[in-house]
C-alpha cells in the first residue's frame, strides 16, 4: 500500500480521535461519558501493542505462556473491590495526581522519595514507549512494503511519533491540577479499547474461519508439526515457578503502572465504577485473548520454514492473501493500542517530571515570585514540553537501542523495574510501622538487582553477548552469575530478576522500616493511608501539625497558583465546613493541611509542603508525641462512636420506656374504671337483695303476693350476682392464659341454633324478630363449642337489649369464605358512637361519660368474646350499618 | 301528702323504695332514668328526689343540675342513692348541690329517717 494514503488514513483517524476527545470534554459529566462502562474500557489501556503483536510472537514461540501476562490482572480483580477503593479514597482526599505523588506521600510527603518514584518510573516506561514507537513504525513499513530508512528525517514513522507527541502534549495538559479529570482523554482511549478489541477480533475470526477451516482444522494441522509438542509444555515444576512469577510481575503491574494508576485512581468519577470493572475489564481481557493461539499457529503453519517474525504474523496473514482491507485494519487496530499507552504514559510521566521532580528540586523559587496567570502557563508548559520531550527521546531510545529486540522482553523489563514500588506501595495502605528509608533502601537495593540482572546483561548483550559475565558472573565469581543468582538457576531471567529484586527490596523494606522509626510525618501519613475509612469526610483533622502561621500568608501563596477567586472561594468552604470564625487570623493544622492539598494538583505534594512550609513556622513535634495524639484521637473516635451508639441505644430504650409507661398509664387508668364498674355492678344485686331482705325482716304486715316478689327478686339477684362473679373469673382466666380452647369440627349452622334456643323467651317477651336460616347448608370449622355459644349468646343478648320492643330487628348470617367464615350479628338498635367502636371490647370499658351506663351492662361480655375469639385466632368488630349495627367475627379454617 | 320521685335503672331496688315510701304514706313517682325523671318534673313539684347516679341515656349529675336550675322546685330536696362510694364521687353529690348522698348497699331505715329528717326541716 502506498504510504502517502496510509498516512492520510492515519491522520483522518487521529482526526476522529481528537474530535471525540472534544466532544467528551464539551459534554463533561454527561452519562456518556462519566458511566462505569467508559471507565472499565479505559483500563484497558493495559493492552498495549504488546497485546496486539507481541502475545502472538510468544504463542507462536512458547505455546501458552502469553497467558500469566494476563491472569496476573485477573486475579488481583476480586481484591479492587478493597485495594482499589482504599487507593482511590486516599488519592481523592489527598488530591493525588500520580503514583509517585501517592508512594511520597505515605512516607511524610518525602521529595527525595517522589524523584525517585519518578526517576524508576521514566527508566521503565521510556523504552517501553520507544517499543510502542517501533511498532508502529515497523508495522507502518509492513503494511506499505516499505524499509526503514537509515535517515532518520526521511522516514515516515519519525513523523508519525511527531504528530503523536503533539497530539498527546496538546490534550494532557488541559488542566494545571494535575489532579482534575480528563474526560477528553479517558472517552478517546475507551473509544481506542473497543476498536483495537473489535479489529482485533475482525482478524481472528478470518483468520480461523476464512484462511482456515475453524480452531479444529488449526490445530489438526498445527499439532502435525515438529516442534509442536514440545513448544506446548509447561516444562514441569520449573515451568510453573516462571509461571507464577510472571503471574506475580503482572498481578503487581496493574497496580503499579504509571498510566494503569492513572486510569483506575486518578481518573475514577466514581467509586461504584469499580464492580462494573471487575468484571468488564477481566471479559475484555479474555475475549482478546481468545484468537491470539489460533493466529499465532495460523502463521505458524503458513509461514512454516521462512524466516518471519511472528510478532508481525497477525499483519502477515491477511497480506499473504492480499487482504489490504483487513491488513490495514489490523494496522489501525495496533496504533490504537499504541497511541492509547503513549498518550496516557507520557502524560503521566510528565506530570510526574513536573511535580515529583522539575518544580520542587528547582523551579519552585521562580514559580513563588509570580502571578497566577503566569504560574499556571509555565507549569502547563513545562507539562508540554515534557509529554513532547518524553515521546521524542523514547523514539531516539528505539531507534538507537531497541531497534532489534522483540517486543516482550523489553516490556517484560518495564515491568520488573516498576514491581520494585511495590513493597513500599502495598506497604503504604497496609503497614503503619512502613518508614521513607525502608522503602527507599528497598527500592534502590531492588533496582541494582535489576540492574544486576537484567539491564546489565540486555545491555552486554547487545555489545557483546559472548561475554563471560554470564557464564562465569562478576570477577569469575560464579554464584554472581547475572541469570543465575546465587545457584538459583530454574528460572528464566525475566522471573529470576524479578525473584531476587523483589525479593530483597522486601526484606530490606521491612527490616530497615522495623529497625529504625520514621519521623512523626510520616507516622501521621501512615495512619492517614492505613485507616483512610476513619478519615474519609474529614481528614483535614487527621493531620497534625503544630505551630504558627497566618491565614494571610496561606492566602496569598494560594493566589499565585489558583488565583483570587478560587482561593477564596475554596477558604470559604473550608470555613464552613469546619465552622471556623471567618476573622480568624491564625492558621490552624486543618487549613495547613488544606492549603497543602489546594496546592498538590497544581505542584505536587512535595513542593506543595516546601511551599506551605516557607510562610508557616512549624513547631518541632516528637515521634512519641504524634503517636501519643494519634492514640488520644483514636480513642476520641472509638469513644465518641461509643457514646454516639449509647445515645442512640437510651433514645430507642427511652422511648420505648416511654411507649410503655404511657400504656401503663392508660391500663392503669382502665384497671381503675374496671373496678368501678365490677364494684357498682357487684354492689347493685347486693344493693336489691339487702333492701328487699331488710323489708322483708322489718315488715310483719306485707302482704303475701308482695313478699313472694320480694322472695323471687332476693333469687333472681342472687343468681345475677354469681353470674357476674363467673364472667369475671372467665376474663381472668383468658388473660392470665389458664383457659384453655378445646377444639373440634362442628357445623356452626347448628351452634347458633343451639344458642339461640336459650334466649326464645328473652325474644317473644320483648317482641322482636329474629331473623336465621337453621336449614342451610352445613358450614364445617374447627372450634369450641362451649366457647362460641357464649359469644353468639353475648352477642344475641346484646342484641335484645339494644333494639326497642316490638319493633326490634335481629338477622344471623354465615359467610363460608376459603379461608375462614364470617358470623354477622346485626340489630335495627341505636348506633355506637364511632369513637367507641374498639373500645367496647375492652375489658375496662365504659362509655366517655362514666355514669353512663351502657345497656350491654358490665361491658365484660364483649371483651370476653373478643378473648375467646382471639384465643380462635379469629377477629371481632362492629361496625355501624345503615339502621343499625353489625356485630361481626371470622374463624380461620387453617389454624 | 308529701311527693317523693324515685330515680333508678334497677326495677328490683325501685321496686323495694316504692313499697317502702308507698307504706310510710308518700305520694311515689318512679323514673327509670334521668330523661324520665325530667319528664315527669315538668309537670310534677315533688318534695324530695332519690336519685341514683349511673343510668342509662341521662346520668344522675345531670339530672340535678337541670333540677337545681328549675326555680320551681327550689325546696325540692335531693338524695343521692349511688354505688358510687368514693371520697371523691360523695364531694362532687355535694357541690352539685344534694342535701344527702347515700351508699349502696343502703338501710331502708337509715334511708326513711334521712328522708324524713331533710322533709322535717322544711317549712
Amino acid at each position: 500500500m502506498n504510504s502517502g494514503i496510509l498516512i492520510v488514513i492515519l491522520l483522518l483517524y487521529l482526526g476522529l480521535l481528537f474530535f471525540i476527545a472534544q466532544w467528551a470534554e464539551r459534554k463533561g459529566n454527561s452519562k456518556w461519558t462519566n458511566n462505569p462502562y467508559v471507565y472499565s474500557l479505559s483500563l484497558a489501556v493495559y493492552c498495549t501493542t504488546w497485546t496486539y503483536y507481541g502475545s502472538i510472537g510468544v504463542a507462536a514461540n512458547s505455546g501458552l505462556n502469553y497467558i500469566p501476562i494476563y491472569l496476573g490482572p485477573v486475579i488481583a480483580f476480586p481484591a479492587w473491590i478493597v485495594i482499589l477503593r482504599k487507593i482511590i479514597r486516599i488519592s481523592r482526599v489527598n488530591k493525588i495526581s500520580s503514583i509517585a505523588d501517592f508512594i511520597s506521600l505515605r512516607y511524610g510527603n518525602s521529595r527525595f522519595l517522589g524523584a525517585l518514584v519518578t526517576v524508576i518510573s521514566l527508566m521503565a516506561i521510556l523504552p517501553y514507549v520507544g517499543l510502542q514507537l517501533k511498532a508502529i513504525s515497523e508495522t507502518f513499513h509492513i503494511v506499505t512494503n516499505s524499509t526503514e530508512s537509515n535517515n532518520v528525517f526521511l522516514d515516515t514513522s519519525t513523523y508519525v511519533a511527531l504528530v503523536l507527541a503533539l497530539f498527546a502534549s496538546f490534550y494532557g495538559t488541559r488542566y494545571v491540577d494535575a489532579s482534575e479529570k480528563r474526560k477528553g482523554i479517558v472517552t478517546a482511549v475507551a473509544m481506542e479499547s473497543v476498536l483495537k478489541l473489535f479489529f482485533f477480533i475482525i482478524l481472528g475470526l478470518y483468520v480461523t474461519f476464512y484462511v482456515f477451516d475453524g480452531f479444529d482444522a488449526i490445530y489438526a494441522k498445527a499439532s502435525l508439526m515438529d516442534n509442536f509438542e514440545e513448544r506446548n509444555t509447561i516444562h514441569g515444576l520449573e515451568g510453573g515457578m516462571n509461571w507464577m512469577m510472571l503471574i506475580i510481575l503482572s498481578f503487581f503491574s496493574i497496580f503499579l503502572l504509571p498510566r494503569q494508576f492513572h486510569m483506575s485512581i486518578v481518573e475514577n468519577n466514581r467509586e461504584k465504577h469499580i464492580r462494573t470493572a471487575i468484571w468488564l475489564f477481566p471479559l475484555y481481557l479474555l475475549l482478546f485473548n481468545l484468537f491470539v493461539y489460533p493466529i499465532a499457529w495460523g502463521g505458524n503453519i503458513l509461514f512454516e520454514g521462512k524466516d518471519v517474525n511472528p510478532d508481525m504474523f497477525s499483519l502477515l496473514i491477511p497480506q499473504l492473501f492480499d487482504n489490504t482491507f483487513m491488513t490495514v485494519l489490523v494496522f489501525l487496530g495496533g496504533f490504537s493500542a499504541a497511541i492509547s499507552m503513549i498518550v496516557v504514559s507520557s502524560i503521566t510521566l510528565s506530570t510526574m517530571l513536573s511535580n515529583n521532580l522539575l518544580i520542587p528540586y528547582g523551579l519552585l523559587g521562580s514559580l513563588q515570585k509570580d502571578n497566577q496567570e503566569s504560574n499556571s502557563e509555565r507549569i502547563v508548559n513545562i507539562r508540554r514540553i515534557g509529554i513532547f520531550l518524553l515521546i521524542i527521546l523514547a523514539f531516539i531510545y528505539y531507534r538507537f537501542f531497541i531497534m532489534d529486540f522483540s517486543l516482550v522482553s523489553v516490556g517484560m523489563i518495564s515491568f520488573v523495574i516498576v514491581a520494585q514500588l511495590g513493597p513500599a506501595f502495598f506497604g503504604a495502605i497496609f503497614w503503619k510501622r512502613g518508614s521513607l528509608n525502608g522503602a527507599v533502601a528497598g527500592i534502590i537495593v531492588g533496582m541494582l538487582i535489576c540492574f544486576y540482572t537484567i539491564m546489565l546483561p540486555f545491555l552486554l548483550s547487545s555489545i557483546n553477548p559472548e561475554s563471560n559475565f554470564f557464564k562465569e558472573g562478576f570477577f569469575g565469581y560464579t554464584f554472581l552469575q547475572p541469570f543465575q543468582l546465587f545457584g538459583l538457576d530454574y528460572l528464566e531471567p525475566i522471573p529470576h530478576a524479578l525473584f531476587w529484586s523483589l525479593l530483597f527490596n522486601s526484606l530490606v523494606y521491612l527490616f530497615v522500616s522495623v529497625s529504625f522509626k520514621g519521623n512523626y510525618r510520616e507516622r501521621n501519613y501512615a495512619e492517614m493511608f492505613v485507616d483512610i475509612d476513619k478519615y474519609i469526610n474529614n481528614h483535614e483533622n487527621a493531620f497534625i501539625w503544630k505551630g504558627t502561621a497566618y491565614v494571610s500568608d496561606i492566602k496569598k501563596v494560594l493566589k499565585r497558583f489558583l488565583g483570587e477567586e478560587r482561593t477564596n472561594r475554596a477558604l470559604s468552604i473550608f470555613k464552613m465546613k469546619y465552622n471556623i470564625a471567618p476573622d480568624n487570623l491564625l492558621a490552624d493544622a486543618r487549613l495547613v493541611k488544606f492549603a497543602e492539598n489546594l496546592l498538590t494538583g497544581h505542584i505536587g505534594t512535595a513542593s506543595a509542603k516546601i511551599l506551605i512550609e516557607s510562610v508557616t513556622k512549624e513547631d518541632k513535634i516528637s515521634l512519641p508525641e504524634v503517636l501519643k495524639i494519634l492514640e488520644e484521637s483514636k480513642e476520641n473516635l472509638i469513644i465518641n462512636k461509643k457514646l454516639t451508639e449509647t445515645s442512640n441505644e437510651l433514645k430507642v430504650l427511652s422511648a420505648q420506656l416511654k411507649t410503655a409507661n404511657e400504656t401503663l398509664v392508660i391500663k392503669d387508668k382502665q384497671k381503675d374504671e374496671f373496678l368501678d364498674t365490677v364494684t357498682h355492678e357487684l354492689r347493685t344485686p347486693i344493693t336489691a337483695i339487702r333492701a328487699a331482705s331488710e323489708i322483708l325482716h322489718d315488715d310483719d304486715e306485707i302482704p303475701g303476693e308482695i313478699k313472694k316478689q320480694f322472695l323471687q327478686n332476693i333469687i333472681t339477684e342472687s343468681d345475677r350476682l354469681n353470674r357476674l362473679i363467673d364472667k369475671i373469673l372467665d376474663l381472668e382466666k383468658f388473660e392470665t392464659g389458664k383457659q384453655k380452647i378445646y377444639l373440634s369440627t362442628g357445623n356452626i349452622i347448628q351452634t347458633i341454633s343451639k344458642s339461640l334456643s336459650p334466649l326464645q323467651q328473652l325474644i317473644s317477651n320483648k317482641k322482636i324478630h329474629v331473623e336465621f336460616d337453621e336449614n342451610q347448608f352445613k358450614v364445617l370449622v374447627d372450634f369450641d363449642e362451649e366457647r362460641i355459644i357464649q359469644v353468639i349468646t353475648n352477642l344475641v343478648s346484646n342484641a335484645i337489649k339494644f333494639t326497642d320492643e316490638k319493633q326490634g330487628l335481629i338477622i344471623i348470617t354465615v359467610l363460608n369464605e376459603e379461608d375462614f367464615i364470617k358470623i354477622n350479628v346485626f340489630n335495627n338498635g341505636k348506633g355506637i358512637n364511632p369513637n367507641e367502636l374498639e373500645t367496647i371490647f375492652d375489658k375496662f370499658y365504659q362509655s366517655n361519660n362514666q355514669n353512663i351506663k351502657k345497656p350491654i351492662g358490665s361491658g365484660l361480655g364483649l371483651a370476653i368474646c373478643k378473648q375467646i375469639i382471639e384465643a380462635h385466632k379469629g377477629k371481632i368488630w362492629a361496625e355501624n350499618v345503615q339502621k343499625g349495627v353489625t356485630f361481626s367475627f371470622i374463624l380461620p379454617k387453617n389454624k | 301528702m308529701k311527693k317523693i320521685l324515685l330515680v333508678d335503672d334497677e326495677p328490683n331496688i325501685i321496686m323495694s323504695l316504692e313499697y317502702t315510701f308507698k307504706k310510710n304514706n308518700f305520694e311515689v313517682f318512679i323514673a327509670r332514668d334521668g330523661q324520665e325523671a325530667l319528664d315527669i318534673l315538668k309537670i310534677e313539684q315533688p318534695d324530695l328526689i332519690i336519685l341514683d347516679i349511673m343510668m342509662p341515656n341521662v346520668d344522675g349529675y345531670a339530672t340535678i343540675e337541670l333540677v337545681k336550675k328549675n326555680e320551681k322546685l327550689t325546696n325540692c330536696k335531693v338524695i343521692f342513692l349511688s354505688a358510687k362510694n368514693k371520697e371523691s364521687d360523695i364531694e362532687k353529690g355535694m357541690q352539685l348541690g344534694a342535701d344527702a348522698y347515700m351508699t349502696k348497699p343502703f338501710s331502708i331505715k337509715k334511708l326513711v329517717e334521712q328522708v324524713n329528717e331533710l322533709l322535717s326541716t322544711s317549712p
